[in-house]
């Protein structure tokens, strides 16, 4: 359960949540009950409206000190209140590099991890505060999958088990006689043999462990999928494979995407709007060209310029900014701006104020693809050739 | 210079041994192959390995003797013939016959007391095996899933138990039974022997326990209990089987050296360990008293050791 | 079409040890198998290449590809067995190093040909100081005093741009980011100023801005040492940025060789042109990506023929029977374009077609 205090605690540094095109007002489906929740939680939602919203999320993994006696000496802090809305039919894809809280997020938003403060609604119930029934209603409609095919299946189950394993723990979604056909159609779904169903994970290859890997989430037949980093641990050919897959499967059976990765042009492809994180915070958020073509966040902007084109040609035209030192420790994280002490722009103001993830003063009320939220004092448009 | 010990090659090899070339569609599989589980593919393995196939067939032989030693020999291992057959040399001609290893002090024949002494020897070593890796195997699993508070008490408890000398405690709690049975002495080994199981189970379940697939299954909203016994109890349980194999060896050896201080089988048990002692009386003019129930039990004990090592070798492909 | 090596026909003299120009390693016709339980996997079927001092050339492909085990080769740091090496040459400054004793060997290694990994953690030892490690390579080849080797240490880590390397040098390895990690591996490769690098994935684990940063790097000191270079990798966009010529492995073999720039224009191989198809593009947002069907092939048995016959949209009944050699590309008048090299039977088709 997330505990109100420490909310308020941490809020005060990050300022308040503003309404802005991306965090829309969310209508508080208030259930007193368990049953009116999962009936909220089973109502349609209409395509383009909001299906998810994430409000001021919020995750510190304590440090602590001492063998017996556990004192907290800090906390690591990977999610530092983030706010975004998921809109049903759309995909949202969330980049950063590693330790900037993306995984993070995600496990958040599968309940795996619990919110330290902050909420997640989904069609309005606050999926941080649901136990029992309700919760589980949650988690069969919100499904995952994984980075690492060769590490998400367990080897010692068989193909139809892994992907028959939902509908045990779930049996009101199919009963026990429908399994193993259902199980064989989804093995068709993603493109394997169904025939294949007693064999073992090792016997594939990573790309058709993937695919296992997404029969699984969608055996339950769920509106969201949050996919961490689904293909960078395939082979380049076999990742647009996947891709195309993925995208075959959100038209198919109306799915919304969180889909998080590092690899610029791959979300570029897949996604309808982007957001970048840096050490657990949201430096920029947009339509997929406003981030890629016009970004504002000098970090986006150093992001993109920093990715290698597969084109040596393109390359010799661009600016590149070569970022100096490391993410910073999200133990640690610095004052004010995070991301000012590798930042060419960053002036005293950067130290003392936290930027708030707003469109900028300087284009609001334009009609520019500028003007889009940008958690900058000095965001300004510049010209970087990019990856895509 | 980096460590050029990095294994090379067996990353690759091991990601093209799984890929597949037959590619005429997206999705086939390995056209040939049928299901293949990590236990079939160990067990395969394991029937290869001729350190498994000498040790199977030893702990076979024995299983056998302490099952039907009526089927090894027709002497009677408590009947003396004092007269006849006091201290008489082995007959080496005398294959299965009473006085094949000769006869004791007391005019018995060792033979028939090797036969008829295998069966309390496997009786204990299987029964602290099993009481000790359900027991221990509990515990680590509880303590290394829970972690925490749960964690804590449970590890402390084990090394209190762990600090106690195996031997010395097994003694002192043993000195306190007057009638000591086979019962008696396997429940007061696994009270101390479980301590080594149980580490060893917390030890893989915390390794399993942060794997992707329990991650996955946690996601799917899987309850406690499928989480331990589907995802990490079938992922955790190799070391321990192997940690439990070697350990039934010991486990005999651990009973003999009881009987052998006559804190074991008493009265007219039969016990290797018991007979060993008798032995040391003379053993310098009769070492044969001596020779073969030393002789079984260590042969006895190597075969469970070495089962152990090819069952790990087998279960631990990164051995190979 | 003839049949080419990636060298010049004449091999130059051995060189003088000390003189850093000309050639450096020259790989004729390699052949690495592993003999496993299920069988022989023949991860190198017969590579060829070569670089010269001050040159990058970039090894690109998958996991399975061969890559790395030829380098692994190269560095003699095979595990042998299971991994064999059943024909081939490896030559250095001309000298064949797989006829070499072992402890000649181990003399070029390090001291002549070093090695950068992947994953700087596992590589780096964590219970012994960087410094101490760094320095280690100057007590033992060159007998320096601990003193002497600690200072060398620090200057070496100001050449890899390590901030405070004087107060850092007593740090584990546990203490450093990723990328300053990456730093110190390399530091420790230059650290006697070899004449050849081969850099396995150097960035694959590191952040995208990191990334550059070691990079851009490496290709400096690589020019201040003129060494050679060899960057073996997945990633067609770090190749782009550093590489002067690029070697396109596929199943054991070089599919494709060519000169930078032009193999990302026309591509002469269908691999290697699917490769970069399927980079997804902006003009396709929306679109399905290209995808080279199938599956990378199971070194126990790779298909007859071209090995990319079964994934191969122009594969024809030749493809199955025959194995395509590497053979010089030319222009469609028949002019030579220097350095390149496909094996594909159709490779006309492929680049002008």
């Amino acid at each position: 359960m997330a505990e109100p205090t420490k909310a308020s605690k941490t809020s005060k540094t990050d300022g308040p949540a503003d309404a802005t095109p991306n965090v829309s007002d969310v209508e508080k489906a208030e259930a007193s009950t368990e049953t009116e929740a999962v009936a909220a939680i089973e109502a349609p939602v209409e395509r383009g409206e909001p299906i998810l919203q994430v409000r001021n999320l919020v995750k510190h993994f304590p440090l602590t000190q001492g063998i017996l006696i556990k004192k907290q000496i800090g906390a690591v802090k990977a999610v530092d209140g983030i706010s975004f809305d998921l809109y049903q039919g759309e995909t949202l894809g969330i980049v950063g590099e590693s330790g900037c809280g993306k995984s993070t997020v995600a496990k958040l938003l599968m309940t795996l991890e619990r919110a330290t403060a902050g909420e997640v609604f989904y069609k309005g119930q606050d999926i941080t505060k649901l136990t029992g029934r309700a919760l589980k209603a949650v988690r069969r409609n919100i499904q995952m999958v994984f980075q690492d095919p060769y590490t998400s299946l367990n080897p010692r189950m068989t193909v139809g088990d892994i992907i028959g394993e939902p509908f045990e723990i779930h049996p009101e979604v199919a009963p026990k006689g429908s399994r193993r056909q259902k199980v064989q159609e989804l093995l068709d779904v993603v493109g394997l043999n169904p025939e294949y169903i007693n064999r073992y994970p090792h016997q594939f290859s990573g790309g058709q462990r993937q695919r296992i890997g997404i029969a699984r989430g969608l055996a339950l037949n769920p509106e969201i999928i949050i996919c961490d980093e689904p293909v960078s641990a395939l082979d380049v050919s076999v990742q647009a494979q996947v891709i195309n897959l993925m995208e075959k499967l959100q038209d198919e059976f109306n799915l919304s995407y969180l889909f998080i990765a590092h690899d610029l042009s791959i979300v570029r492809h897949i996604s309808d709007r982007v957001g970048v994180m840096y050490l657990g915070k949201m430096a920029e958020i947009g339509s997929d060209e406003q981030i890629y073509d016009h970004p504002t966040h000098p970090y986006t902007q150093a992001l993109l310029s920093a990715v290698p084109v597969p084109d040596p040609e393109a390359r010799e035209g661009r600016e590149r900014i070569i970022l100096t030192g490391d993410v910073p420790s999200p133990a640690n994280p610095p004052s004010g701006c995070r991301f000012r002490t590798r930042c060419w722009k960053a002036e005293d103001k950067c130290a003392e104020e936290v930027p708030l993830l707003a469109v900028p003063e300087r284009f609001k009320g334009q009609d520019t693809p500028a003007a889009h939220e940008s958690a900058c004092h000095f965001a300004e448009e510049k010209n970087v050739v990019t990856a895509a | 210079m980096p460590d050029l010990t990095k294994t090379p090659a067996t990353d690759e090899a091991h990601a093209v041994a799984i890929a597949d070339a037959d590619a005429k569609a997206v999705d086939t599989v390995e056209a040939a192959g049928k299901p293949r589980s990590l236990w079939g593919d160990a067990w395969r393995d394991l029937r290869r390995r001729p350190l498994f196939i000498v040790s199977a067939l030893l702990i076979f032989v024995v299983l056998l003797v302490a099952a039907f030693p009526g089927m090894f020999t027709s002497a009677d291992p408590r009947s003396g013939d004092l007269t006849n057959h006091f201290l008489q040399k082995p007959n080496f001609g005398h294959v299965f016959q009473p006085d094949w290893f000769g006869y004791d002090r007391q005019g018995r024949s060792i033979y028939a007391r090797v036969v008829y002494g295998a069966r309390n020897s496997i009786v204990v070593g299987f029964g602290v095996t099993i009481l000790v890796t359900v027991f221990g195997g509990l515990v680590g699993m509880l303590a290394g899933y829970f972690g925490g508070f749960i964690d804590s008490l449970l590890s402390r408890l084990t090394d209190v138990f762990f600090g106690i000398p195996f031997l010395l405690g097994a003694m002192v709690v043993l000195n306190a039974f007057t009638e000591r049975n086979v019962w008696v002495i396997t429940g007061a080994l696994a009270f101390l022997g479980w301590t080594q199981i149980a580490r060893v189970m917390r030890g893989a379940v915390i390794t399993t326990r942060h794997a992707d697939y329990v991650m996955a299954a946690k996601a799917l909203g899987a309850g406690t209990k499928r989480i331990l016994f589907r995802h990490i109890l079938p992922n955790a349980i190799a070391p321990v089987i192997v940690i439990a194999t070697i350990a039934l060896g010991t486990y005999i050896v651990a009973e003999s050296t009881l009987s052998f201080l006559g804190l074991g089988f008493g009265g007219d048990a039969l016990s290797w360990g018991g007979d060993i002692s008798d032995a040391l009386a003379d053993i310098r003019n009769n070492p044969h008293t001596l020779f073969f129930p030393a002789g079984m039990l260590s042969i006895t004990v190597l075969a469970f050791i070495m089962m152990g090592d090819a069952v790990r070798e087998a279960l631990d492909p990164k051995l190979r | 079409m003839t049949s080419i090596d990636i060298k010049e026909d004449s091999i130059p003299a051995p060189r003088s040890g000390e003189e850093k120009s000309g050639r450096l390693l020259d790989v004729k016709d390699l052949h690495v198998e592993f003999h496993t339980r299920d069988g022989v996997v023949k991860a190198v079927n017969g590579v060829n290449y070569s670089v010269d001092a001050g040159e990058t050339l970039a090894v690109l492909g998958e996991s399975g590809s061969g890559k790395s085990v030829t380098a692994q080769a190269i560095m003699g740091i095979l595990d042998m067995p299971p991994g064999k090496i059943p024909q081939g040459e490896i030559l250095f400054r001309g000298q064949d190093m797989l006829k070499m004793s072992g402890e000649e060997r181990r003399k070029i290694r390090g001291r002549k040909i070093a090695m950068i990994f992947q994953d700087a953690l596992s590589s780096l030892n964590p219970v012994l100081s960087v410094g101490y490690q760094l320095g280690e390579m100057f007590r033992v080849h060159e007998g320096l005093s601990r003193k002497e080797a600690k200072a060398k240490a620090v200057e070496l880590m100001d050449k890899v741009k390590i901030p405070a390397a004087k107060e850092r040098v007593n740090d584990y390895p546990h203490q450093f980011s990723g990328g300053m990690r990456q730093r110190i591996m390399i530091a420790m490769a230059l650290a006697l100023e070899p004449d050849l690098i081969i850099a396995d994935e150097p960035t694959t684990a590191l952040d995208v801005t990191v990334q550059a940063q070691v990079m851009d790097l490496l290709a400096e000191l690589q020019r201040e040492y003129n060494m050679g270079l060899i960057l073996i990798t997945h990633d067609l966009g770090v190749v782009a940025d550093v590489a002067d010529k690029i070697a396109v492995m596929y199943a054991g073999r070089i599919v494709e060789t060519a000169p930078v720039h032009e193999l990302y224009k026309r591509p002469a191989h269908p691999y290697t042109r699917g490769l970069l198809d399927s980079i997804p593009r902006l003009d396709q947002k929306g679109q399905e990506l290209y995808a080279i069907k199938g599956l990378p092939p199971n070194l126990l048995k790779i298909p007859s023929g071209c090995a990319f016959n079964p994934r191969c949209p122009k594969a024809q009944d030749v493809c199955r029977t025959e194995i395509p050699a590497l053979v010089s590309v030319t222009e469609q008048d028949g002019t030579e374009l220097p350095g390149r090299g496909s094996a594909c039977h159709f490779w006309k088709e492929t680049i002008h077609g």
